[in-house]
């Protein structure tokens, strides 16, 4: 079926929009295959609203005698309001904006139709592969290598083609590691720290299951990771108790009479529906205009985002005091290895590395780490708050990591290159983007239905100078140190950037930034 | 000196609030200040703590390390020593438990502190703030309002400054009669004049009215005030107590006025709870916060069960209303409590604040808490525990006002001329007693104190140090736009103030500071145009014109110039202090320290190596156990950068 023919009213006239910080506005409101406009000139080329329609999460119609109005929420959490007169026509818009905003296949995706005439598809895609990350890492050369083993995805379909392991390792052994571990994530390297060589891996759980099975060759994988020195630590992110348990169902945990040289730790981290469930609940904290402060902090505390938030800066501290203070290789996994993983092992490298603070940097981590390296968004950024829709495998992992990401920036405040609006922007684009970086679930996939071939890259086009501009942190002044941030409730808080983004605080808060600005430009010319 | 048996003990243990690590050094005690010196010669920290700041001590029970002795302090400082022997230990309690509990007030600290100013400086000090001519600048006294002198001889009130304005029409035996019917005598008098409406912010204390009684004076009082302001006859009475509280004041022969009575009055009840509940619901934040691996559920069902925002939001909520009567419906108001000078001097002054911008500054300010809560006899000495203290009358009321202070800095971040460390530093020597203005409860008292003539005024000293207190990204242009602030009062802009309950907590707080970075770049911006200037003015004098490029004049040479060290970027921005300046000040240089950025500072790099040896056992301690407390409590709890 053509997107087209979901669309039975293409243009409605006298439509009045509300949305926040704006008075009403009156015009015509306009359904194409992807977007929602709204004009309130003749001249059919300005607007003031164009919203794709991938982000709108929920919608909710009401009539009102014989116009309906229909109340749009959107995965940027932005809410907004269009009365239309003729309840059909207003029945006939909400039918394409549901059935339109929900596309299921990849290629009829806004980003394969997306052509703007200052990017060209030529060209590689994406800003570095793990053999270009490879070669540039000098540290890397005398005991790692890549390895092309899952070059057609056989061996782990959510992997790269290409993955950095140790030298020692043949293929046939990564090629019995991987049947050993859930959905063949073996363990990978994920960073190596600059100053003392010593490595943060990443993998899912061992297979070992109820009757305790063993893989000889995911040991010797292990062992090679840390070559003779005495001792690694496996960050294992279930609590003990959920470990135990998986192996009921096939999973397990790495048992010290196996790994005689590896010593685990535990840490509880929540995951999927609860996660998700936790931002619907924040969400809906933060739209509460009652004015209540016990009830707010009441629902704040019920939502559990921030302590989620805690954990997972706890635990990336964690990691980072293994590899960084005492010199210890380091590999994180949960079950699947493709959520809190991912964001325990970025975190730890933003809170170590200086080079995954700037700007660049930062874009290749998350391209690293989480595109890469399989986070499958497609199913996690589904919803957002605001949806009805049962959730099936939502989960704002990333969103999570902007947010400690801006934990981090709140405290050290000098030491990233880039501002909140980068998060912001990050934060809106995994929902829904003109670019192809966010979708599918997998390089494999993207593969599968040419996103290299057919869509734009978001973070290339972020890189470009006059682009980038907006998203550099005026004050930034790079450290080689480790940036360690603190885990106490009081250090941490909401990210009112994001959640309270539609609110007049956040534009107080932007005139200040500017002025920030301002007396940095000031301060750069007479300099 | 006599009270001092044990004047320095050594080998003392100083532990961490929140981790296990613990430093060693010395322990001081002098006639002033309790001092901690670290032995450790690389980081040597020093803390000074004034003993007026010192709440409590207690001595717990002996264990195998020594005798431990934690100290509670009004800034909320909390320091837990280790003294390796019970008698030294004993000694320095017993000396505190008496130097902290002076019996009078001879023995304040601001009669014994002298920053080396003579006679004239210090007199030109106290002559800083002026009421007369704030008063003044409001536009008072004018054709409705005037100086009234009943007071001068604090015979009609005596917790009531000596010059008072009032409603031109409202005669003496009004005035008189007035002030018979109300509590403690504290009739209604002019706090705020709103001259672009003529509508006045009155306040007193509650009416003596109890179930039925009536006084025509008082009546007059209200009407006086009502016919000076030809925008609207109507005044609103507002009364800042839950209704309750004053229906029980009924029984006592006290109350609340009745709308029958008095024509054209609007009575309303606002519902800040009192100075019980208040002192109450810090205490409870307090050890909410003080907990060790705290999570983040109990961090926040604490912060609710305290309830401290609530009433931070209540006392917020009325100063609004305060506000909005004032300045968009013209009316004047008159505010009252119990007695008048506690809540009522949170919300007139937290009122004004909204409406004039003149206190968003820095000496505007000074000026407000000199107006509102000096003058008109906030019981400083009673709430902030001065002198022989009653634990009944200790309350945290004048906090809850730089607190609400606080909360409208961070939702207007452009309409204040000062930062929070202003707010924190006044709290500070609201505590200290080291300077003149706070002592005592009454302008009557100060007088018999002749604290003008004995001690110095704070204000000259904050003054002094003006530019550690600037906001750099204060605006002139919002002023002007925003003359009058409307705060949202949605739940979420009310917020934990961190570096006010926990700011001697160092871990806590980030270890970079937008406001000190972007003040010294203010700061430097500022300097460079100078030097600019200055050369401009040296070439011309040598005949050069100044308007070609000119190369013999490198950029570099803005350093030339000598100019306090503190304006090179990236140093700290708050100088060291002379000894005998040296006090908590010493801890703000600290902080500012720290504060700089990273990249040129080697301290951090070594307290964050030297950190390193501890945390490790906690590690491998923490293995064993099968159940893993979901908390992480190790050494990262710690903000800090490592090489």
């Amino acid at each position: 079926m053509e997107l087209s023919e979901h669309i039975k009213t293409a243009n409605v006239e006298d439509v009045t929009l509300r949305r926040p910080f704006h008075p009403a506005l009156r015009g015509t409101l306009c359904v194409t295959s992807h977007h929602l406009l709204f004009s309130n000139r003749k001249d059919e080329a300005s607007w003031q609203l164009l919203i794709l329609l991938k982000n709108i999460d929920a919608i909710e119609k009401r009539a009102v005698g014989s116009s309906g109005t229909i109340t749009i929420k959107c995965k940027d959490l932005l809410v907004l309001q269009l009365e239309i007169p003729g309840m059909e026509e207003c029945l006939n818009i909400a039918s394409s904006i549901e059935a339109l905003s929900s596309l299921e296949s990849v290629t009829e995706m806004y980003p394969f139709f997306y052509r703007p005439s200052h990017l060209t598809l030529l060209g590689p895609w994406g800003l570095s592969t793990t053999e270009q990350y490879y070669k540039q890492t000098e540290r890397l050369w005398d005991r790692w290598r890549v390895s092309k083993v899952n070059s057609d995805y056989s061996v782990c379909p959510s992997y790269p083609s290409a993955v950095i392991v140790p030298r020692e390792v043949d293929d046939d052994k990564l090629i019995r590691s991987a049947r050993f571990r859930q959905g063949g994530r073996f363990p990978v390297l994920s960073y190596c720290h600059h100053s003392n060589g010593m490595v943060i891996m990443r993998s899912s759980q061992p297979l070992t299951g109820a009757n305790k099975k063993r893989c000889k060759e995911d040991e010797l994988l292990l062992q090679a990771v840390i070559d003779g020195s005495e001792l690694g630590y496996i960050i294992d992110l279930r609590s003990a108790q959920q470990a135990q348990q998986a192996r009921m169902t096939g999973g397990g945990f790495e048992s010290k009479s196996c790994y005689r040289h590896w010593k685990r730790i535990h840490r509880h981290h929540e995951r999927g529906k609860v996660v998700q469930e936790s931002l619907i609940k924040l969400v809906e904290a933060c739209s509460d205009l009652s004015h209540s402060v016990d009830r707010w902090l009441s629902k704040l505390e019920n939502s559990k985002w921030l302590s989620h938030v805690h954990s997972a800066l706890s635990t990336a501290g964690l990691v980072v005091e293994c590899v960084e203070r005492d010199g210890h290789s380091v590999l994180v996994h949960g079950s699947e290895g493709t959520d809190n993983t991912l964001l325990v092992s970025s975190l730890a490298q933003i809170i170590l590395d200086p080079a995954s603070r700037t700007v660049t940097g930062f874009l290749c981590l998350l391209e690293r780490e989480w595109i890469q390296a399989g986070h499958p968004f497609q199913q996690r950024c589904a919803h957002s708050a605001y949806s009805h829709a049962r959730l099936k495998q939502e989960c704002p992992s990333f969103l999570l990591l902007l947010d400690c990401v801006w934990q981090v920036w709140r405290q050290f405040p000098l030491a990233l290159e880039f501002s909140e609006a980068l998060l912001l922007r990050l934060a809106q684009e995994v929902y829904a983007s003109n670019y192809g970086t966010f979708l599918c679930n997998n390089e494999q996939e993207r593969c599968a239905a040419g996103v290299k071939e057919n869509t734009h890259c978001l973070f290339q086009s972020m890189l470009k100078p006059d682009i980038e501009e907006q998203y550099l942190n005026p004050l930034y002044e790079p450290t080689d140190l480790a940036i360690w941030p603190s885990v106490h409730p009081q250090s941490l808080q909401l990210w009112t950037g994001m959640f309270l983004r539609w609110t007049e605080y956040a534009q107080n808060m932007e005139e200040a930034r500017e002025e920030v600005w301002s007396i940095v430009k000031e301060h750069r010319e007479r300099v | 000196m006599e009270h001092i048996r044990t004047p320095k003990v050594e080998q003392v243990k100083l532990l961490d609030r929140f981790s296990n690590k613990s430093v060693t050094g010395t322990l001081h005690l002098t006639a002033t200040h309790l001092i901690f010196v670290e032995s450790n010669s690389t980081s040597a920290q020093e803390i000074w703590i004034l003993h007026h700041h010192i709440a409590s001590v207690e001595k717990l029970s002996l264990t195998t390390s020594g005798c431990p002795l934690l100290i509670q302090c009004r800034n909320f400082r909390l320091v837990h020593f280790v003294i390796p022997r019970e008698r030294d230990c004993h000694d320095i309690y017993s000396s505190l438990l008496r130097l902290l509990r002076p019996v009078s007030y001879d023995e304040l600290y601001a009669f014994s502190y002298n920053p080396k100013q003579n006679d004239q400086q210090r007199e030109e000090g106290w002559q800083l703030i002026d009421l007369a001519a704030e008063f003044e600048r409001m536009g008072v006294p004018c054709d409705q309002w005037q100086l009234t002198d009943v007071n001068r001889e604090y015979k009609v009130c005596e917790t009531y400054p000596r010059d008072l304005y009032v409603p031109i029409t409202a005669s003496k035996p009004i005035i008189v009669g007035s002030s018979k019917f109300r509590s403690k005598g504290r009739f209604p008098v002019l706090t705020y004049f709103y001259q672009e409406k003529k509508a006045a912010v009155c306040r007193c204390s509650q009416p003596l009215s109890g179930f039925s009684a009536r006084c025509l004076e008082d009546e007059h009082m209200l009407q006086a005030i009502s016919k000076a302001n030809h925008n609207s006859r109507c005044i609103y009475v507002m009364d800042t107590r839950p209704k309750l509280n004053a229906l029980a004041n009924r029984a006592a022969g006290k109350g609340y006025e009745n709308e029958d009575n008095y024509p054209n009055i609007r009575f309303q009840f606002v519902g800040i709870e009192n100075i019980h509940v208040m002192r109450g619901s810090l205490q409870k934040l307090l050890e909410v916060m003080g907990t060790r691996s705290l999570s983040m559920t109990d961090y926040l069902v604490g912060l609710e069960n305290s309830g401290w925002l609530r009433h931070i939001k209540a006392i917020m909520d009325a100063a609004i209303f305060l506000a909005k009567a004032v300045t968009v419906e013209g009316a004047s108001v008159l505010v009252h409590c119990s007695d008048g000078w506690d809540r009522t001097a949170q919300v007139c002054a937290l009122g004004s604040l909204l409406m004039d911008p003149y206190y968003r500054t820095i000496k505007g300010f000074m000026v407000l808490i000199e107006k509102d809560w000096i003058s008109f006899g906030h019981k400083f000495a009673d709430r902030c525990d001065q002198l022989d203290p009653d634990p009944k009358e200790v309350s945290p009321i004048f906090t809850q006002f730089l607190e609400c202070v606080w909360q409208l800095t961070e939702q207007f971040p452009q309409a204040f001329e000062f930062s929070e460390w202003f707010l924190i530093q006044i709290h500070e020597h609201v505590h200290s007693c080291q300077f003149g203005n706070f002592l005592g409860n009454s302008q009557r008292q100060r007088e018999d104190l002749q604290l003008k003539e004995r001690t110095y005024s704070l204000w000259a000293h904050l003054l002094s140090e003006k530019q550690n207190y600037l906001n750099p990204v204060y605006s002139l242009s919002f002023a002007e736009s925003h003359p009058v602030l409307e705060p949202s009062t949605q739940a979420y802009h009310f917020k934990f103030w961190r570096n006010m309950y926990h700011q001697y907590d160092r871990s806590m707080h980030p270890r970079q500071s937008i406001l000190k970075h972007v003040l010294t770049l203010k700061e430097s911006n500022r300097e460079l145009e100078g030097t600019v200037q200055a050369l401009k003015t040296k070439l011309q004098a040598f005949g050069v014109s100044t308007s070609p490029l000119k190369p013999q004049t490198p950029p570099r040479e803005r350093s030339l110039p000598s100019r306090p060290q503190s304006l090179i970027l990236g140093a700290p921005l708050l100088s060291r202090k002379e000894v005998q300046q040296e006090e908590d000040e010493e801890v703000l240089g600290e902080e500012a320290r720290e504060d700089a950025p990273a990249s040129t500072d080697g301290e951090r790099t070594v307290e964050g190596s030297s950190a390193t040896e501890n945390g490790y056992g906690e590690l491998t301690g923490s293995f064993g156990s099968k159940n893993e407390p979901a908390v992480v409590t190790l050494e990262f709890g710690v903000a800090r950068m490592t090489c």
